[in-house]
């Protein structure tokens, strides 16, 4: 028998994790000085006042929807991938090494080649710390953080010594041709019809991270690979037992989780920047363990999670554009919430279960 | 290479080790008791940063030294709540950890002293001044001509904080008190097999928790050595990956204190030469990169975790909550 309805373990658990954040977040802005009720407000106006708060928003978004499943997904196989950051810089290798290497005639081929080219790149960067896990036992937490640093280290000499143009100081390579550029939200909407802010950075690969969610919900429940990670996530004993092997789940699962990461990049290196810069993810891979903590792994909470994560980000920025409040506001309020959804979460099922039971047996 | 430039680099060595140990041995005391602590990272930003600023605001190191301790406490409790009363995922909350600290100390820094993320300078009586040991030879002019002996004393065992020194003795006191004490074979029983220790009638709950606390307390000393010592003042992540470092130094060193010590001076070695590439590059004749050997420390964790060199094999019972059978 469960303890609790669905619904609450589903909506109100995540709910009254949040509100501890925003209470924590809350408590911090009182102290540093400031009224967070006016906080709030301008992070309103700022991440959904207007078309182009929402085309920041959504931009963002796009970056912790990619990162978010990636971790999910490997969550699903009982793999913590702290290592999506990682992941992500090495897709954003593969993204200017397909946009800068081959002459596309058209952006519709061109992001499909970037696509590939970034789910190889990030899945590769995934694949050695798998093949440790599944083959020496190393853990993939100490692996993956590791390979964050080296990822770091391998771009920067990637841009300062081999990608970046000759003549040129700053360590970036050369901007995307032309025929590359993904048709922002104004060019988009603007076919229909529908006036949208032409100085927001959301683009086309919003809706491929939208189709990625669909294809992560079809594999994980829909299909047999999807099953068969599940079940090992469950119980490693279990699924060997069903004839499952546990080298090929670990190294497929965190080769898929890679390929999400690296995937990110086509949003912000090629539908934004144009070019590649160092620490050009920014931190959307740490933000996606709080995304897919706060969406339970679930492909719809993932996206509604990383909307919210996405307007926290951009209303942030407005926070210190506008009230002068550090942007590092805004890591405050995501480590609170992987704090309260993640590792305090017994603290708030623990107490919302014993009244569950009170309540059942009060009825009965 | 001179014997000088070399001592110089040592000097610098120890210097950057210095901190790597500390984490690395609270670590230690954390993980052996089964533990798992990815925070040490956030654990010394927020010791360094409240170091930083009390020593500025007081003008007393040693008050800085403590309100940095604190610090470290306080999330070493959150880390405590989460991983030992409420049986969460230990590097969930160690992720949260490093995360908070990275927010606070900037927000925190920024509405208290409005110098972009940094603390104000220190000076004098709110920084940890080098101890001159007697006889030893300060002025460089005078350094260059001495013989190699009072070069090597001058610059290398002389003129550190009383951290470094600090640092060094803990090795030999965390060696006898995992292996020579009561408390250090409970601690360590704790991270192999909870449950025996249970039924023998010792708390989990509590040998836990001391473990954790003298994990914070190591942290806030490496977190204070950083902008009371090492720097003038707190900057904007100023830990730069050193907490992560220091992990990586305990796989290296599998668990083990004075091997702790050695791979915590290899690596600060590594980020010293990271400093003079120029001394690198005439020493061998080869141009080496700096991202390279930015990342080696990294990379050779990887190598010993892949089992090539030696196995690694952490604390049987480690990152596991342990559930009391009813």
């Amino acid at each position: 028998m469960d303890k609790m309805p669905k619904w609450a373990d589903v909506i109100l658990i995540p709910l009254i994790s949040l509100f501890l954040a925003a209470l924590g977040a809350g408590l911090v802005l009182m102290a540093t000085g400031q009224d967070p009720i006016a906080a709030l407000g301008v992070m309103i106006e700022g991440g959904m006042g207007s078309s182009r708060a929402w085309g920041y928003t959504l931009y963002y978004a796009t970056n912790f929807i990619f990162t978010g499943l990636a971790v999910a997904v490997a969550i699903h196989a009982r793999l913590f991938n702290i290592g999506a950051e990682g992941q992500a810089l090495l897709g954003g290798v593969g993204v200017a090494v397909a946009c800068l290497q081959v002459p596309w005639p058209h952006w519709s081929l061109a992001v499909i080649g970037a696509l590939v080219s970034a789910a190889v790149f990030g899945g590769l960067w995934a694949l050695i710390p798998a093949w440790l896990q599944a083959k020496r036992g190393s853990h993939i937490v100490i692996t993956t953080i590791m390979f964050n640093f080296i990822a770091a280290a391998v771009l920067n000499y990637l841009l300062v010594e081999v990608m970046k143009p000759a003549g040129v100081m700053e360590p970036a390579t050369a901007s995307f041709p032309t025929a590359t550029h993904l048709p922002s939200f104004a060019d988009m909407l603007g076919v229909v019809g529908i006036p949208f802010a032409s100085d927001a950075p959301a683009n086309f690969a919003f809706l491929l991270a939208v189709l990625a969610c669909g294809l992560v919900w079809l594999l994980i429940w829909r299909t047999r690979l999807g099953y068969e990670i599940r079940a090992f996530g469950h119980s490693e004993t279990g699924a060997r037992y069903a004839g499952i092997s546990g080298v090929k789940i670990i190294v497929v699962t965190m080769m898929i989780s890679g390929a999400l990461a690296g995937m990110m990049s086509v949003n912000n290196v090629m539908g934004e920047a144009e070019r590649l810069v160092l620490n050009a993810s920014e931190g959307a891979g740490f933000i996606g363990i709080a995304v897919a903590l706060m969406g339970r792994n679930h492909p719809v909470g993932v996206f509604l999670a990383a909307v919210l994560f996405g307007f926290l980000y951009q209303g942030g920025a407005q926070l210190s554009f506008q009230l002068q409040i550090p942007r590092e506001m805004v890591t405050v309020i995501q480590a609170l919430v992987i704090l309260f959804t993640g590792a305090l979460d017994q603290m708030i099922r623990g107490p919302l279960e014993r009244a569950f039971l009170a309540a059942r047996k009060g009825r009965a | 290479m001179d014997f000088l430039t070399l001592m110089q680099i040592l000097d610098a060595s120890l210097r950057l080790a210095t901190p790597l140990l500390l984490a690395c041995l609270a670590g230690l005391f954390s993980e052996r008791a089964g533990i798992f602590d990815i925070g040490l990272e956030g654990k010394m930003l927020v010791a360094a940063f409240l170091a930083g600023a009390i020593s500025a605001t007081s003008g007393n190191v040693w008050l800085g030294l403590l309100a940095g301790i604190g610090a470290s406490l306080f999330l070493s409790l959150v880390h405590g709540l989460a991983s030992i009363t409420f049986r969460g995922n230990q590097l969930i909350s160690g992720v949260a950890i490093n995360f908070f600290a990275a927010g606070l100390t900037v927000v925190a820094s920024q509405s208290w002293f409005g110098q972009g993320g940094r603390t104000p300078q220190l000076s004098g009586a709110a920084r940890f001044d080098p101890i001159v040991w007697p006889g030893a030879v300060t002025k460089i002019k005078d350094l260059r001509n001495a013989d190699p002996l009072t070069q090597a004393y001058s610059e290398l065992l002389s003129g550190h904080a009383i951290i470094v020194y600090v640092a060094l003795l803990m090795v030999p006191l965390s060696w006898w008190v995992l292996y020579s004490t009561r408390f250090g074979l409970r601690l360590r029983a704790v991270g192999e097999n909870p449950a025996a220790v249970d039924t023998a009638g010792i708390s989990v709950v509590k040998l836990r928790y001391a473990a954790v606390l003298i994990c914070g307390v190591l942290c806030g000393v490496a977190g204070a050595y950083l902008s009371t010592a090492l720097q003038a003042g707190f900057v904007k992540d100023m830990t730069a990956g050193r907490g992560y470092i220091a992990l990586a130094a305990l796989i290296f060193a599998k668990w083990r204190p004075w091997y702790a010590l050695s791979a915590c001076l290899l690596f600060g070695f590594l980020q010293a030469l990271a400093l003079r590439p120029d001394v690198l590059e005439r020493a061998i004749g080869l141009k080496v990169q700096v991202q390279l050997l930015d990342a080696l420390p990294y990379i050779l964790t990887v190598i010993i975790l892949a089992g090539f060199v030696g196995k690694a094999i952490p604390p049987r019972a480690g990152g596991e909550p342990y559930v009391k059978e009813r």
